[in-house]
């Protein structure tokens, strides 16, 4: 969508300024300042999430410090806590979301960009971007009602019929599990990569393909050997921005994986993501070290996703500039 | 250029329409309105009640948030809502903590055990120890020799158990997980009671309403939650060997027997659990659920409400499957509610 | 043999997009054919019915969605338009502004359940009361980084030469920007507001421990509200099968007003304009 920066026409706007540097009005001084103030908001936001999630953690991260984060146990009735089963649920789901829409949002990207007729990649185009536009709690009820449903008499019980050795794929088949969670995922961060893949090959100047096309190289050539290679950065930057926006989705997650705080092997046992048990236990916390516990875990979740995000940002920007 | 400007205006319309919409809707005209949350084991009978309730005092909403018992209780401690509901009473740390918080039993209800088996109706028979068992995650087929024993003559497919349990804090589960601690002694040393445990197995789902239809969605599912969730959807309910021996099925008169019992010898505090009562016809899991309000902060709209509750209220109990509070503990609630209206 | 792995490439991208958007037509197969049914006339403007009884409606979360949009929108395009407007004007390219682009992708990274906890904590708690107005505050959040990004893209495309021309007329820059740049914007900028509604519509996980949900009609800041996405999620996950056709119902309207917005947006900006 916006990844792209248009390139800024200062150049003409030297001679106005200068000019009106001299002459510039009250108006102009307050109207300035107005400006930047409403754009400082902006860091002074992201700084004031991280405060405030810091200070309302402090009961649990004093108590528990770094052992909260390799800590199994979620008991609230016993008072002990830790994020591990939270991090693994989240990482699990963000992993098979990324295994399956990686590749394939690549791929739609190359397609739309480069090898489809106009008259197809713009109407396939608006219909990936229409994905990103269905909200999360739609993606949960359809995930509920008709991908489990699916996923369990097409995938999980024939697997595990066959396969149920497979650490990977033992255990009973409840429907609502890691699997399901990754599968809606995946769906949902599909047209986040395939976007921003598609803006990092546009940006890729139409000289080096018209020079290999002159040379007889065939179209499939020139994304594999040329084009993919120059995207590199910035597709692994669409690969973060797309685990980026799956490790902070909430509803559709929460109402698909199983709400389970438990550390299984299996795909198909199910389990718990750091934004789902917010979700879930955040109203009802009745001790202050549990709800700094959660906020502990919404401290977890806002760095990670920020560590992320940067990083990913960094490769686009990188690529498309 | 004449199009994009028509469709500016009219986004800017429909940006202020839908504010002022917002805005100027009917509301009802000054209206009192109390704000409660917590348990959704009293969801339906107190979502028939408020509207009753507002049927006969228009001026009057009662906004009831099905978030469950623990967020009941939270929600009251940090004075976001105005009463709290729930089925599990404060622990005494809780009460510690917060001293003028009070008890008021309002209603009292079965916890049934639902499941979804293919082929197989209501009345499937499980005594407290393999109900155990099945949660602990030790017992994991419906054909297991455990289960098909109890009952014999039923056709019992080889589906693994789908075992749902609450995710959020629950006094329903509080309910059960007693139950579960009174009748085995291996549950209650791994496991214990609680509105939260640490389920050994088993799928959470969110409130008795995300129980219930999981089970439902499940083939194979077992679940435990309020009687009237599984009449209203017509899921089975399981038969439970009480005390005395013999099969019971959740019904108003099974736990009733209970709370008549409870009634006989009720604390001052109010805070009574009757899990696995003595008697031919006790339904074993069942219990109180209360309606938390904090002393300090308790207004006569409010009062009024909970008298109401308690007296013309209670006959909307029995038809969905909750039983009416028993006439000693009608009358202990009429103490409390005196006193706080006196205010203390 | 090349041109053959060449078209089989193309073959295998075009076969992987069309199983991308199978999910988006399932999606609005089932939300049409499961919410269909629900749609009648008391549906749009009656409030719930009691637990597990027939009828009721989502009026009240119709108007619930829209009050705290509308206070999102208030309270975040201001704000986020004129931060856009720093970006573009004041300093296209000077190491402030970049920061600051860094930081609005940043923000609009951060996890929606994050804002929800971070409004809780801010309004909630200290007003002892769940809110309209906090519900309107977490999706404001939301909503701003969207709106300055797309203020900054969409004035940048201006031509210059308006601004030129306004200049050496003698007119004062700001009044230049707010009337000239800013207007010849301004339908880009109205179709960013639209996308950024749209997002926020849809949004449930802000509002779990703000607007915290209310069966009746609410016109207060101060008390709590419903909202449709709230209403979706409730009835989606409970046993009732009248409850959870209305969530498909309450979807269905859901679901085609955000797509409306969508393609009303590429209408908008359609004709000659770049893409923002």
């Amino acid at each position: 969508m916006l990844a792209t920066d248009a390139p800024p026409s200062s150049f003409l706007r030297v001679p106005a300024r200068a000019g009106a540097g001299r002459m510039r009005s009250r108006g102009d001084r307050v109207f300035r300042l107005l400006t930047l103030a409403a754009a400082l908001v902006l860091p002074a936001l992201v700084a004031a999430i991280g405060v405030q999630l810091w200070e309302a953690s402090r009961l649990a991260r004093e108590r528990f410090g770094v052992g909260f984060l390799w800590h199994e146990t979620w008991n609230p009735v016993a008072s002990q806590f830790g994020a591990l089963p939270f991090l693994y649920g989240t990482v699990v789901s963000s992993a098979i979301a990324l295994a399956l829409a990686g590749p394939a949002g690549v791929v739609v990207a190359i397609y739309l960009a480069e090898m489809a007729p106009s008259w197809i990649s713009r109407p396939l185009g608006t219909l990936v971007e229409l994905l990103a536009a269905v909200p999360s709690v739609v993606y949960g009820l359809w995930g509920v009602f008709v991908l489990i449903p699916w996923l369990r008499a097409w995938v999980e019980v024939p697997v595990s019929l066959h396969l149920s050795r497979v650490p990977l794929l033992a255990g009973p088949v409840y429907g609502p599990g890691l699997l399901a969670a990754g599968v809606v995922l995946a769906i949902m961060i599909l047209p986040t990569v395939a976007a921003i893949s598609r803006e990092v090959l546009l940006a890729i100047p139409g000289s080096q393909r018209d020079a290999a096309l002159a040379l007889g190289v065939t179209r499939w050539e020139v994304i594999r050997h040329i084009l993919l290679p120059a995207a590199r950065r910035g597709i692994a930057g669409a690969l973060g921005l797309g685990i980026g926006r799956a490790l902070g989705e909430t509803m559709a997650a929460t109402m698909v994986i199983g709400n389970t705080a438990r550390i299984s092997a299996s795909l198909l046992a199910p389990g718990y993501s750091l934004p789902s048990v917010i979700a879930n236990e955040f109203t009802e916390a009745s001790t202050p070290l549990y709800l700094s516990a959660l906020v502990e875990l919404g401290l977890l979740l806002f760095g990670v996703t920020l560590a992320v995000n940067v990083l990913a940002r960094m490769l686009v920007r990188g690529a498309v500039r | 250029m004449h199009r994009r400007w028509v469709a500016a205006w009219a986004l800017v319309g429909l940006g202020v329409l839908s504010l002022v919409g917002g805005v100027l809707l009917p509301g009802e005209g000054a209206p009192v309105t109390i704000t409660g949350a917590g348990s959704t084991f009293d969801y339906p009978l107190f979502s028939t009640m408020f509207a009753r309730y507002h049927q006969l005092h228009p001026d009057v909403q009662v906004n009831y948030q099905s978030i469950g018992s623990g967020g009941g209780q939270q929600q009251l401690f940090a004075g976001t809502v105005e009463f709290g509901a729930s089925d599990a009473p404060l622990t005494d740390e809780q009460q510690r903590a917060h001293p003028t918080i009070v008890h008021l039993p309002i209603t009292v209800g079965a916890v049934a055990v639902g499941y979804n088996l293919p082929g197989v109706g209501s009345g499937l028979r499980l005594t407290g120890d393999v109900l155990a068992r099945i949660y602990l995650g030790e017992i994991v087929r419906w054909s297991d020799p455990a289960i098909a024993r109890l009952n014999p003559g039923r056709r019992l497919p080889g589906l693994p158990i789908a075992v749902v349990h609450r995710a959020d804090g629950s006094g329903t589960t509080f309910i059960f997980t007693s139950y579960l601690s009174a009748v085995s002694p291996q549950w209650a040393a791994k496991v214990g009671r609680g509105v939260s445990v640490a389920w050994p197995a088993g799928v959470g789902a969110k409130g008795s309403e995300g129980v219930a239809g999981q089970v439902r969605q499940t083939p194979g599912g077992i679940g435990y939650f309020e009687m009237a969730y599984a009449v209203q959807n017509r899921i089975p309910m399981a038969l439970v060997q009480n005390m005395a021996g013999r099969w019971v099925a959740p019904s108003v008169h099974g736990a009733s027997v209970g709370a008549a019992q409870a009634a006989a010898r009720m604390p001052a505090d109010l805070r009574a659990v009757f899990v696995n009562a003595p008697g031919a016809d006790t339904y074993p899991i069942a219990g109180f659920s209360w309606l938390l309000v904090d002393s300090r902060r308790v207004r006569p709209a409010l009062l009024d409400l909970v008298t109401w509750m308690i007296h013309d209220g209670q006959r909307y109990a029995a038809p969905l499957g909750y039983a009416p509070l028993p006439a000693p503990v009608v009358r202990r609630d009429e103490e409390k509610l005196r006193s706080l209206r006196a205010g203390h | 043999m090349r041109a053959l792995v060449d078209r089989l490439m193309t073959a295998v991208g075009a076969a992987v997009t069309l199983l991308g958007i199978l999910p988006l037509l399932s999606i609005v197969a089932y939300t049409v054919a499961r919410g269909a049914s629900a749609l009648t006339p008391s549906f749009f403007v009656a409030t719930p019915a009691p637990v597990g009884a027939a009828g009721g409606g989502i009026g009240n979360a119709l108007a619930g969605t829209a009050f705290v949009v509308g206070l999102a929108l208030i309270l975040g395009v201001p704000a986020g338009v004129l931060a856009g407007l720093y970006l573009a004007e004041h300093a296209p390219s000077g190491p402030v502004a970049e920061a600051v682009r860094f930081v609005s992708d940043v923000l609009a990274g951060v996890p929606t359940i994050v804002v929800g906890v971070f409004v809780y904590t801010l309004l909630v708690v200290p007003l002892h009361t769940f809110s309209a107005l906090s519900g309107g505050v977490a999706l404001a959040l939301i909503l701003l980084p969207t709106v300055t990004r797309t203020t900054d893209a969409v004035l940048r495309l201006v031509p210059p030469d308006l601004r030129d021309a306004g200049l050496a007329l003698g007119v004062p820059e700001w009044r230049v920007t707010l009337d000239i740049t800013l207007r010849a914007a301004l339908p880009g900028v109205l179709t960013g507001v639209l996308l950024g509604m749209a997002r926020i519509a849809g949004e449930t996980a802000p509002l779990l421990f703000t607007a915290f949900g209310n069966p009746y009609w609410s016109v207060s800041l101060l008390r709590p509200i419903a909202a449709v996405p709230l209403l979706i999620y409730e009835y989606a996950i409970s046993p009732y099968p009248a409850w959870i056709a209305q969530a498909w119902g309450a979807a269905l309207v859901l679901v085609t007003c955000v797509l409306a917005a969508h393609l009303l947006a590429r209408l908008l900006l359609r004709p000659g304009r770049a893409q923002p």
